[in-house]
């Protein structure tokens, strides 16, 4: 565990636990997950149950208790994003990477998540790669686009 | 950084209005998320490189704005003030733009929008018929400021009705205007915003609490992105509305609660306090009155429920957000017991032009008379996200009265591919389907609550007749099962309940009896819930039972899709059109389909998953789904 960046974190915050999920945020960026002994540090830290910190941790979805992949690709399932094909969508990408929906690969390189509207909907069907968007996209163009992506990662 | 005070605000204006009249022309880039998507950012820089590379920077200036609202056109540039309008553009294209406009004085007409049905070009934007109908007031500085520099919102009279407020009026004449605007709450449910504010004074007298302002930014429902744009686009405007707000109640500390899935409105939202805050337009002391007031921003994450008032203000303490029983209103005891007033992103943006122009000057527009009751009508504009599958996508501010068939059909350009009109969804997941016989129905609180919907938010996601309508509200079933924050019991087992019985019926299991079963569940949740998630959850399901139960009909007695979805009733197969290109062949992705080159290719449909792949990339037409 390192204290350090747990320190600066929590100096971001003046250590408010008001802002205990904005920490939680900063510490899943980090450490791509919550850490249960960091979770636990962060309690007694800021003076608040353990409890508060993993009802937090397990309630919002922008949390996990695994470690995430390096690279999240999110394809939103918003309704414009429905009604042109999204399931379809989430489906070719989990064909190409070769996992389901809220899994990661074995190399931890990729997890693939359906997320809720992206916000997006004017150019639907929509894919987030690393806080990248990506427009327009139908099944066939979205498996291209993890090959491609898999492809230059590997180089 | 000068300070801004009562004097000195009218000459930031004049010097930045002159600032920018000094130049040829201004090079307005849509750099909102969904051009961004489409590559904004880099053509914005090639666009400065190409006017650099010329020596044109003293005669032309690039300027990165927020969503421009033609979303399905992007990546967008308006060249002001001439207002040319262009669309759909390539990093390659800024050289033709800079040397053929810029220099050569003669648009680019092939780079411009073209008129649906006689395909020629539209030179100025506020001729394109997706621009012409709207009416702005909370976007009405979209596309013509850039959010990231304060001095452009001077320049457009930003911040000063605050000014005026402070300056020459009251608290009072603050909520008054509100008041008689009538407007009525964007977030979805319509409650009058200046009873709310009046309500939370009068608990501040009888409790003695200091209250607090709040901007709901959690914007979650599916479908809809119009806070969003707004804090993209013209991030003072809210500021300011919130300003104004804690001014007439009262309150010196302010909150906005976003959502972190919107990275870009944050960054900007952040950028435009700490400019605020910078040139004392938040802090102590405001414009050297003796108001003070400043923001602190929450993010949320990842949790629909968080847009619920109660669930938003336990979040905003750091707790889980879930929604408490409102036998006391937020207005009393919200934010950490305060009285609290919580806005939407689109009402506090409306707040600056009620208080500048008159509230009587907003109550005019819409529909209803509300000189004597705000319920009586719905004043002023709403913003909708106009999506799905229609011909304009985007963002679009309408007057409240205007009708469905406008929308859609003026606005929006139709239904894309030649396909039929089958519904339109508002109000989100507490919203309802709306078929073709609701069309010519006025767009307002009232009448959409009527019809089975709700306002919401604003999305409006139009479906054509490929659309299954089972499948929609499957689909809502869904996403709320998986948002209910599972404290109470009608919500957590009914939408798992109602949503159990929505796939087997798309499966083609449903039974006899599933429909009557669907409604008696969705009466208890109605009646039982704690909260509107739960209480509103099953609208999806009984507005599609209301209009579309052919469709059930169909799944249940025919085991038969009419719209041709639900993968376990169709199969795909080739017909005489092919010509054996191969294309689909080679994409399908389980090696499906097989046939020679130049004859009729077949699917083997033990091997097909029904991905529909092949149909996206047929190109002539030559796969049936049935």
């Amino acid at each position: 565990m390192d204290v350090a960046k747990i320190d600066t974190i929590l100096k971001k915050y003046n250590g408010d636990s008001d802002f205990l999920i904005e920490i939680l945020q900063d510490v899943q960026t980090e450490w791509r997950y919550l850490p249960v002994d960091l979770m636990r540090h962060l309690a007694d830290e800021l003076g608040v149950p353990l409890a508060r910190v993993s009802h937090i941790a397990t309630f919002y979805k922008a949390f996990s208790l695994e470690p995430r992949g390096e690279h999240e690709i999110q394809v939103c399932m918003g309704t414009a994003c429905h009604v042109k094909g999204a399931s379809r969508v989430l489906d070719a990408m989990s064909r190409e990477l070769g996992i389901e929906e809220g899994q990661t690969t074995a190399d931890k390189k990729y997890t693939l998540e359906a997320v809720r509207c992206v916000g997006a909907c004017g150019v639907a069907p929509v894919v987030v790669i690393d806080d990248e968007y990506h427009g327009d996209l139908m099944p066939d163009a979205s498996a291209k686009l993890i090959s491609r992506h898999m492809k230059e990662g590997a180089r | 950084m000068t300070q801004i005070n009562f004097a000195n605000l009218g000459s930031a204006a004049a010097t930045e209005q002159k600032r920018l009249a000094g130049y040829k022309a201004m090079l307005m880039v849509c750099t909102g998320t969904g051009c961004v998507s489409a590559k904004a950012f880099s053509l914005q820089d090639a666009l400065k490189e190409e006017i650099s590379k010329r020596d044109l920077d003293k005669d032309f200036l690039v300027v990165g704005t927020g969503c421009n609202g033609f979303c399905g056109q992007g990546p967008i540039l308006v060249v002001q003030p001439e207002g040319v309008f262009y669309q759909r553009l390539k990093k390659t294209d800024m050289v033709r733009i800079v040397e053929e406009h810029l220099i050569g004085a003669r648009p680019v007409e092939d780079l411009m929008h073209r008129d649906l049905s006689s395909n020629e070009p539209i030179h100025k934007m506020d001729d394109i018929p997706f621009f012409s109908k709207q009416k702005l007031i909370a976007l009405r500085n979209k596309g013509l400021v850039d959010p990231e520099n304060i001095d452009s919102y001077f320049a457009r009279n930003g911040y000063t009705a605050l000014k005026e407020a402070l300056e020459k009026g009251s608290p009072k004449s603050v909520l008054d205007e509100v008041k008689t605007s009538a407007l009525r709450g964007r977030g979805g449910g319509g409650f009058p915003a200046g009873v709310k504010w009046a309500s939370c004074m009068a608990a501040v007298k009888k409790t003695g609490k200091e209250p607090v302002v709040v901007c709901n930014a959690d914007e979650g429902d599916p479908g809809a992105f119009m806070d969003r744009s707004i804090i993209e686009t013209d991030p003072h405007t809210v500021l300011e509305g919130m300003c104004l707000g804690a001014y007439a109640i009262g309150a010196k500390e302010g909150f906005i609660y976003i959502r972190k899935e919107y990275p870009l409105a944050v960054t900007r939202l952040e950028k435009a306090i700490s400019q605020a805050r910078d040139r004392g337009l938040l802090g102590d002391g405001i414009m050297g009155s003796d108001f003070s007031f400043d923001i602190v921003v929450h993010r949320g994450a990842g949790a629909f429920v968080c847009g619920e008032s109660t669930a938003l203000m336990a979040s905003m303490e750091g707790r889980a957000g879930e929604p408490s029983p409102k036998y006391i209103h937020n207005v009393e005891s919200g934010y950490k017991d305060r009285p609290t007033v919580l806005n939407n992103v689109e009402t506090w943006a409306n707040i600056p032009v009620i208080v500048d122009k008159g509230g009587k000057w907003f109550a005019a527009i819409g529909t209803g008379d509300v000189s004597k009751d705000p319920w009586g009508g719905s004043s002023g504009t709403k913003v909708f996200s106009l999506v799905g599958n229609i011909n304009n996508t985007g963002l679009v501010e309408v007057p409240m009265g205007i009708t469905m068939r406008e929308i859609i059909f003026d606005v929006g350009g139709g239904i894309p591919d030649g396909r039929e009109f089958k519904a339109v969804q508002t109000g989100g997941p507490s919203g309802g389907c709306l078929p073709a016989s609701l069309l010519d129905e006025p767009v307002d609180f009232d009448t959409l609550t009527k019809a089975g919907s709700m306002m919401g938010s604003g999305g409006m996601i139009v479906m054509d007749d490929h659309t299954c309508m089972v499948d929609v509200a499957k689909y809502f079933m869904e996403f709320l099962k998986d948002e209910s924050c599972g404290k109470c019991n009608p919500c957590r087992e009914g939408t798992v309940t109602l949503y159990g019985i929505l796939d087997r019926i798309t499966s083609g299991k449903g039974v006899k009896g599933d429909i009557d079963e669907l409604e008696r569940i969705s009466r208890v949740m109605e009646a039982g819930s704690l909260c509107q998630l739960g209480a509103t959850a099953c609208n999806p399901v009984l507005s599609t039972l209301r209009y579309f139960r052919d469709e059930y009909d169909a799944h249940i007695d025919e085991k038969r899709c009419p719209g041709k979805v639900c993968k376990d009733l169709i199969t795909f197969t080739i017909n005489d059109e092919c010509n054996g290109c191969m294309v689909c062949a080679k994409r399908c992705p389980t090696n499906a389909i097989s046939g020679e080159k130049k004859a009729k290719h077949t699917i083997d449909q033990k091997e097909c998953i029904k991905c529909g792949i092949c149909n996206d990339v047929c190109k002539y037409d030559a796969v049936n789904v049935e």
